[in-house]
């Protein structure tokens, strides 16, 4: 009956600390323009990245926000191949491939921005 | 500080009782003029039974007595009575079958009134929930075996939190009073030895003199910081038998003066926070009163300071100005007080180990560290709560909450007329970040708003929708497990809008904790609220039926992500460390394949329920008639698929 919240705690308790070393974002701009978006939303739910992340990349307080307007891919991959330290835990190719990633990537891009002004949160 | 108490009244009650009572051995009358003189004993009046088998040429036949209209354990109650404690929450057990039977008969169920669970780990975990609202404990009853062996990660979870629990075991201490198997199973020779560990203090009585004494005094420790459980053995002889004794009284309850921190170390804090360009005011389980919190907002905008709340306790609200706007690693000068692992909260991992075992401080070179902790007062050695050694520049081991006012007022004696000008200045600039975090809060909640499974963050707006117009009280932990939403969405301002979490980790606390929170917000009329885990309520389901047959009103919105989540990603971790991939994570740490249709539970157990609710735009509705049950007198339990945080 571990319930030992190491990552989340982390996450939690400081916030500024666990995630300056996520790259940054996307021009809003950019377009995919390889991959399968259709099996790399097939594959952030096999490989378990919505536990963290969300369904939908919101983010939350066990993972950083991946959408909408994901990282460049390039950085996506960095990333995902050398966590910050504390971290996620690494994906080597063994485990997802490039091409994996990249369709994973594609399915963040068609994320779509938010609505703005929701009634429920006005201030 | 004397507690105001029914003490007279009940110590009336208790010798007009002894007067009327028919207990065979002795004459009431002598220890009823004991007590109103408030003498120890008058007891030499009456022969021994050795003397009267010296005169008599031999002891008395045994005289079969099939009634006994004075047990001690009437006695006991008077005691209980006396301590102000409200409820007492148990499972019922045949080795405190008369001191049960004293509660609900002679002690007329009032004040304590016995709440009936079905689980002692639902019993203290209620005793937890409650305390953290009303501020004192109310009385847990079980077996001194079985019934604490259950209790006993509730028991650690209260201690790890600080929070006072009164815990009264049932035991058979004399093995000639054991009637078979059962009793000699049910016994034990240290009862509260399995919990010593974490508790603060315990006793077993082998008197009724000895009992009250020991009850007054366990009452009184538990209430000292830092705030603890304490435990108290009621052996059944002395439940059962006649009183016997002479002489009986209660002893006045004097509650501790909570400690303050030594004056010269409050100077030099003091000093050392006037001084800092960027302090930092951490709170962890700061606020034991609603005074807390004035306090705390007096010294923060004394200093224009900013506050990290840990959300241990409700410390500061959540829409002050100076809530956040800093971390620990800007900081020139860090005050904690009452603040858990604040070793943790200073260092980070770094990269020779991704496990974490390897860190370093993210302090700024020359950072001042400051402590007041009541915790400091009351180390134990075996279990880990007190963490790593916090390197602090400044200790003050005292009650963090009590030392307060003697710092503002040396803040405010050092305060120059320049120095507050630019302390102004900071608070502007501190207001303006805190509401770039709110607003960058709001929209990070938009995110996900139309997802299904629904999103932890719209959860908490929708909820939030039909709370802000009430007196309403969340009583359940919303850190890590829905992200923090609600604590970054709504406005909390009042003591009871929040209790903070479990303490120890010890999952099964969030469902009881949350039903004894809404028993101590009943008699206020709170609007009393509880997000409920999925995989927390599991472990003892058997307290809906509590809070449906006391007629608890709670609102349970579930959390429901169908999994115990944090273990799903802890076995991820390793998973992808040892390079085979994540994808049977799930193994093992989901709730599925069945999925548990938690709104039928809900039902069996007599309380409203409704759900599972996927679509986000039928949560609104469901919560509405909730609302409504709730606001009759009774629990309801809206089942919510959710995203996993």
């Amino acid at each position: 009956m571990n319930k030992f919240p190491l990552l989340a705690l982390a996450v939690l308790l400081l916030p500024a600390i666990a995630t300056p070393q996520a790259p940054k974002a996307a021009a809003k701009s950019a377009k995919p323009a390889v991959g399968n978006a259709e099996n790399g939303k097939r594959l952030f739910v096999k490989n378990g990245c919505y536990q963290c992340h969300g369904f939908v990349g919101q983010g939350g307080s066990a993972g950083a926000r991946l959408a909408p307007r994901p990282f460049p891919l390039e950085a996506l991959i960095a990333y995902v191949r050398h966590p910050a330290p504390g971290g996620m835990p690494p994906y080597t190719p063994k485990v997802m491939s490039d091409a994996e990633l990249t369709d994973v990537w594609a399915y963040l891009m068609t994320i779509p921005e938010p609505a703005k002004n929701l009634p429920l949160l006005n201030p | 500080m004397a507690k105001s108490k029914p003490t007279a009244v009940d110590r009336r009650n208790f010798l007009k009782g002894a007067a009327a009572g028919a207990a065979a051995l002795v004459a009431p009358s002598p220890a009823a003029q004991a007590q109103q003189s408030g003498s120890r004993s008058a007891s030499a009046v009456v022969p021994s039974n050795a003397a009267l088998a010296a005169d008599t040429g031999g002891p008395p036949a045994p005289v079969e007595m099939l009634t006994n209209e004075r047990p001690g354990s009437d006695f006991m109650v008077d005691v209980i009575k006396s301590l102000g404690i409200e409820y007492c929450c148990a499972n019922p057990g045949s080795s405190f079958r008369a001191l049960h039977e004293s509660i609900i008969n002679y002690g007329g169920n009032k004040g304590p009134e016995l709440i009936t669970c079905c689980h002692e780990e639902s019993s203290v975990a209620m005793a937890h929930g409650f305390a953290k609202i009303d501020g004192k404990p109310i009385m847990v009853m079980a077996h001194g075996t079985v019934g604490l062996q259950h209790a006993s990660m509730a028991s650690y979870n209260a201690y790890c939190d600080r929070v006072p629990l009164y815990i009264v075991l049932g035991n058979i201490l004399d093995v000639t009073y054991r009637r078979g198997n059962v009793e000699w199973v049910h016994s034990v020779q240290d009862a509260a030895s399995m919990v010593r560990d974490y508790t603060k203090w315990d006793d077993s009585p082998v008197s009724l003199a000895h009992f009250a004494e020991s009850a007054v005094r366990a009452y009184q420790i538990a209430m000292t910081p830092p705030l603890e459980p304490v435990v108290l053995v009621a052996d059944a002889k002395l439940q059962e038998e006649p009183i016997t004794e002479f002489g009986l009284r209660i002893p006045k309850l004097t509650l501790a003066a909570p400690p303050q921190g030594d004056s010269g170390a409050v100077t030099e804090a003091a000093k050392l926070l006037v001084a800092a360009e960027n302090p930092l005011i951490v709170a962890g389980r700061l606020a034991r009163t609603p005074n807390g919190i004035k306090l705390l907002v007096e010294l923060a905008e004394t200093l224009r300071a900013p506050v990290y709340d840990q959300r241990l306790r409700m410390n500061f609200p959540s829409r002050h100005p100076l809530n956040g706007g800093n971390t620990v690693k800007d900081a020139d000068v860090v005050l904690g007080l009452e603040v858990q692992d604040f070793w943790g909260l200073t260092h980070q991992q770094t990269p020779l180990n991704r496990l974490g075992m390897q860190s370093k401080s993210i302090l700024k070179p020359g950072a001042k560290l400051i402590s007041v902790s009541s915790v400091d007062l009351n180390h134990k050695s075996n279990y880990q709560d007190f963490g790593r050694y916090d390197e602090a520049d400044l200790n003050i081991p005292a009650d963090a909450e009590a030392t307060l006012p003697a710092l503002i007022e040396a803040v405010k004696r050092l305060l120059t007329a320049d120095r507050k000008r630019a302390l102004a200045e900071r608070g502007v600039k501190l207001a303006a970040a805190s509401q770039r975090v709110r607003d960058r809060d709001r929209q990070d909640a938009a995110l996900g708003w139309d997802a299904t499974p629904i999103s932890t963050a719209r959860m908490s707006a929708e909820l939030w929708g039909q709370l802000k117009n009430e007196d309403w009280s969340l009583v359940s932990t919303v850190g890590n497990f829905v992200s923090g939403w609600p604590l970054r969405l709504w406005d909390f301002n009042q003591s009871y809008h929040y209790i903070g979490g479990h303490g120890g980790a010890g999952i099964g606390y969030g469902a009881p904790a949350a039903v004894g929170a809404a028993l101590a917000n009943k008699k206020h009329g709170r609007l009393t609220v509880n997000i409920q885990c999925d995989g927390d309520l599991n472990y003892a389901p058997s307290v809906l039926w509590t809070a449906a047959h006391h007629r608890i009103p709670l609102l349970s919105i579930m959390h429901n992500n169908r999994g115990y989540h944090q273990e799903v990603m802890q076995v991820q971790l390793m998973a992808n460390r040892a390079n085979r991939g994540i994808d049977r994570a799930h193994i093992g740490t989901t709730i599925a394949d069945p999925n548990i249709d938690y709104a039928k539970m809900a039902q069996a157990y007599g309380v409203h329920g409704e759900g599972p609710i996927t679509d986000p735009a039928d949560l609104g509705p469901a919560l509405q008639r909730a609302i409504a049950v709730v606001k009759r007198g009774e629990p309801a339990l809206i089942d919510v698929v959710t995203q996993p945080r």
